[in-house]
């Protein structure tokens, strides 16, 4: 008999939207990674001396390492030897100096994703909002960045950071996730092509919203970029990652690395809304993403806040953490994970508590349909020096349907008997009853879906920038859109 | 309007299908009030689910016809849409949607479907403040999520707040009155009251005779055992009270017992 099981099943079967692919001419390194393919990164990319050297030590660090097994993520074996580690738009020979010299091919694709790359689009709209496309792996254009420069922020790509602002670099690069931290940051740390670079200095309040949109397009190319921002004492800034990629049969890798630095009373805001391919309904192609995104709280009174709206990739694998130093720093994580057809996320976070009185909070809403698994992994450690310190957790998960899972793994290692920690957790099916009472009042099933799912993600929508939250709700109900009839 | 004929609904408890209603019939004319009694477990809930589109029950017999229309043809939403309402015992939490929300979706749902322009936050609003100032409704449950940390009354009165807001045209209501103190009771039934109109039925589903004290019903059913065992005026409610559901349960098993004399030809 037909009942809401059935009807739920057509309504999260979604098709990718943004899976088409684009045909620019690129400069592809042939397959394969060892020293020379790392130095000729380095050599394209004109780097200086220090930043090859430690690309170096992080491969023959790599090299001695395992591929973690510890997840409930389950893959085929990855072929490092069978991905180009390079790969950038071949009209970039000698860099676009405006939006006119960018490839019109690779406008209308920011076009298709919705970036909006014209400054003038910009300017006339009602946030301003910086855009730094990178676009495989080198970065394309970067908006707004005379305007952010009058206040001495850099924002800009991470290679033009390594040739433009070397100290800066130096000084901060693997300081949050050092190169020896995990398989796939070594791995980053190795290859990395690009990415974005950011620094506020002293007591600047951002003016707005700085955002890069990632997009794996190339074919059999991994993505590997590196992103670094830096908020000097009493510095503000907000921070939007947007992530898509064409459809593809084959599995691509992508492993990013994100280090946050916050100094005294500053405060970084870090939201991702991450869209990758999830894969096909019977779980072929679709991104892995095997992600190290962490933050330190360096001084005291600075805050750091994670928010992730995790829709697409066949397999997400991270944990944007924080540590917290500083006294009185503060660390929050919220996150939405959905997982449909084959899917699979373990995600979470870490609170690393070393300063006194330290506040944290985690929030994760999973969302399960069709096959999907979504798990929870998230540690709260309270170090011997922080007294005070203070962590709330709260896991919620909703199954749609019944073939798919959740679950939840809280680590908690307290060794100062003055913390306090509060764990709450939940696990839900959307209701057949809550689909029928709103279907009942005459809201069509999918509207009822919609609904009700946007109402489990409320707590975390509500700290997206206005036109993100938007955005995060389309996209959620992109991925549970069906033919209904 | 709702002309029910020999309906047999069951449920489908993994391996077998369970019967809950053997038999019903019922005919509801617009601008009359009917109430269906009976004791716990007799498939009152049921009905009233199957009528508004409960899919986890199985129809295995019997027809539904609503203003002309086989009821069964109509998904849920299609049969709110045609004006349908049910207000649930039960009433469902929906944790994060605001229940203005809900209800705001709900009417211009409603509303397109007539081919009515959607209202505005504003016109909305002038609509639900009359509504729940007759209900003695405090505004802020209209932005808590949907009956989530409500208390019992607070829940049933929100189901009428819907009614009155949607003004459908067959309403049922699904034991409303229980667990209502005395002037909640009566500020609900006064909502239901205002519903009355010769366009208009109403179905009470209810255990108890309490509720017809206030709402006068043109006809009550006794249900017991998926089957329509009595129907009659008023005073059948007040019968009921007296006696109890035992009465009617004997009076059913008596007729049988004479039904059954008959056909072996013992004969009074």
């Amino acid at each position: 008999m037909a009942t809401e099981a059935l009807l739920l099943d057509k309504l999260i079967n979604q098709t990718y939207r943004p899976g088409f692919s684009s045909m620019v001419e690129s400069d592809t390194v042939a397959r394969g990674l060892d020293e020379d393919v790392i130095r000729l990164i380095s050599a394209k990319k004109d780097e200086p001396e220090f930043m090859l050297a430690w690309r170096l030590q992080a491969y023959r660090h790599w090299l001695g390492m395992v591929e973690p097994d510890w997840s409930t993520v389950r893959h085929g074996p990855i072929d490092y030897q069978n991905i180009s580690y390079y790969s950038a738009p071949k009209s970039r020979a000698d860099g676009p100096r405006s939006l006119a010299d960018v490839d019109p091919e690779l406008l209308r694709t920011y076009e298709k994703l919705g970036v909006p790359l014209h400054e003038r689009e910009l300017l006339a709209g009602v946030t301003r909002v910086a855009v730094d496309a990178v676009f495989d792996s080198v970065s394309v254009a970067t908006t707004f960045k005379a305007t952010l420069a009058e206040q001495g922020i850099i924002f800009c790509s991470f290679s033009e950071a390594v040739r433009e602002h070397p100290d800066l670099v130096r000084q901060y690069l693997g300081s949050v996730v050092p190169y020896t931290d995990n398989y796939f940051a070594s791995l980053n740390s190795a290859v990395f092509s690009d990415g974005s670079f950011c620094y506020i200095p002293p007591g600047v309040r951002c003016p707005m919203e700085l955002s890069t949109y990632f997009r794996i397009n190339a074919m059999n190319t991994g993505q590997f970029e590196r992103t670094l921002i830096i908020a000097e004492r009493g510095a503000y800034v907000s921070y939007l990652e947007g992530c898509t990629a064409p459809m593809r049969d084959e599995n691509q890798l992508h492993a990013a690395v994100v280090e946050l630095i916050a100094l005294e009373d500053a405060q970084i805001k870090y939201a991702t809304v991450q869209n990758w391919y999830p894969g096909d309904k019977d779980g072929k192609g679709g991104i892995y993403n095997f992600v190290t995104k962490r933050g330190d709280c360096r001084g005291a009174r600075a805050k750091i806040s994670w928010t992730q709206v995790e829709t697409g990739s066949a397999i997400t694998w991270k944990y944007p953490s924080v540590i917290l130093q500083g006294d009185d720093s503060v660390g929050e994580f919220r996150s939405v994970a959905l997982t449909n057809n084959y899917q699979q996320a373990d995600t979470g976070t870490k609170m690393i508590h070393l300063g006194r009185n330290t506040h944290s909070t985690i929030i994760s809403k999973g969302i399960s349909a069709g096959h999907g698994h979504n798990a929870y992994r998230g540690l709260v450690r309270v170090a011997k020096s922080a007294d005070a310190a203070r962590n709330y957790t709260q896991c919620d998960s909703l199954l749609l349907g019944d073939r798919c899972g959740a679950h939840t793994f809280p680590y908690i290692e307290v060794k100062n008997p003055t913390a306090q920690v509060e764990h709450e957790a939940s696990t839900s099916r959307i209701g057949e009853e809550q689909l029928f009472y709103c279907r009942s009042r005459g809201i069509d099933a999918e509207e009822a879906v919609t609904m009700i799912v946007n109402g489990f993600c409320k707590d975390v929508f509500k700290e997206l920038p206005m036109e993100f939250a938007v955005e995060a709700q389309k996209l959620l109900s992109v991925s549970l859109e069906g033919a209904i009839g | 309007m709702l002309e029910i004929t020999n309906l047999n609904v069951c449920i489908d408890d993994g391996t077998t299908l369970r019967p809950i209603l053997r038999g019903i019939d019922l005919l509801v004319r617009a601008g009359e009030v009917h109430a269906v009694m009976g004791p716990n477990g007799s498939g009152k809930s049921t009905l009233a689910q199957v009528l508004a589109g409960r899919e986890s029950y199985t129809v295995t017999a019997g027809s539904v016809q609503y203003l002309g229309r086989n009821l069964f043809e109509l998904p849920a939403e299609e049969r709110a849409r045609e004006g349908i309402f049910l207000a649930f015992q039960y009433p469902v939490e929906i944790p994060g949607v605001a229940n203005i929300y809900l209800l705001k979706a709900a009417l211009n749902a409603q509303r397109r479907h007539r081919g009515e322009a959607e209202l505005d936050a504003m016109d909305f609003m002038a609509l639900i403040r009359g509504q729940i100032g007759r209900l003695g409704m405090d505004e802020a449950l209209l932005y808590r999520p949907v009956n989530q940390g409500f208390s019992g009354g607070e829940k049933k009165r929100n189901e009428i707040l819907q009614m009155l807001v949607l003004e459908p045209r067959l309403a049922i209501l699904d034991e409303t009155d229980s667990g209502l103190d005395i002037d909640a009771l009566k500020v609900v039934a006064d909502g239901i009251e205002a519903m009355r109109s010769p366009e208009r039925a109403i179905i009470l589903v209810t255990h108890y005779q309490r509720l017809l004290d206030y709402i006068a019903p043109d006809r009550v059913h006794v249900l017991t055992e998926g089957r329509i065992a009595l129907s009659g005026g008023p005073q059948l409610a007040l019968e009921l009270e007296r006696r109890g559901y035992g009465w009617v349960e004997a009076e059913v098993a008596d007729a049988a017992r004479r039904v059954a004399d008959n056909q072996y030809g013992i004969g009074p």
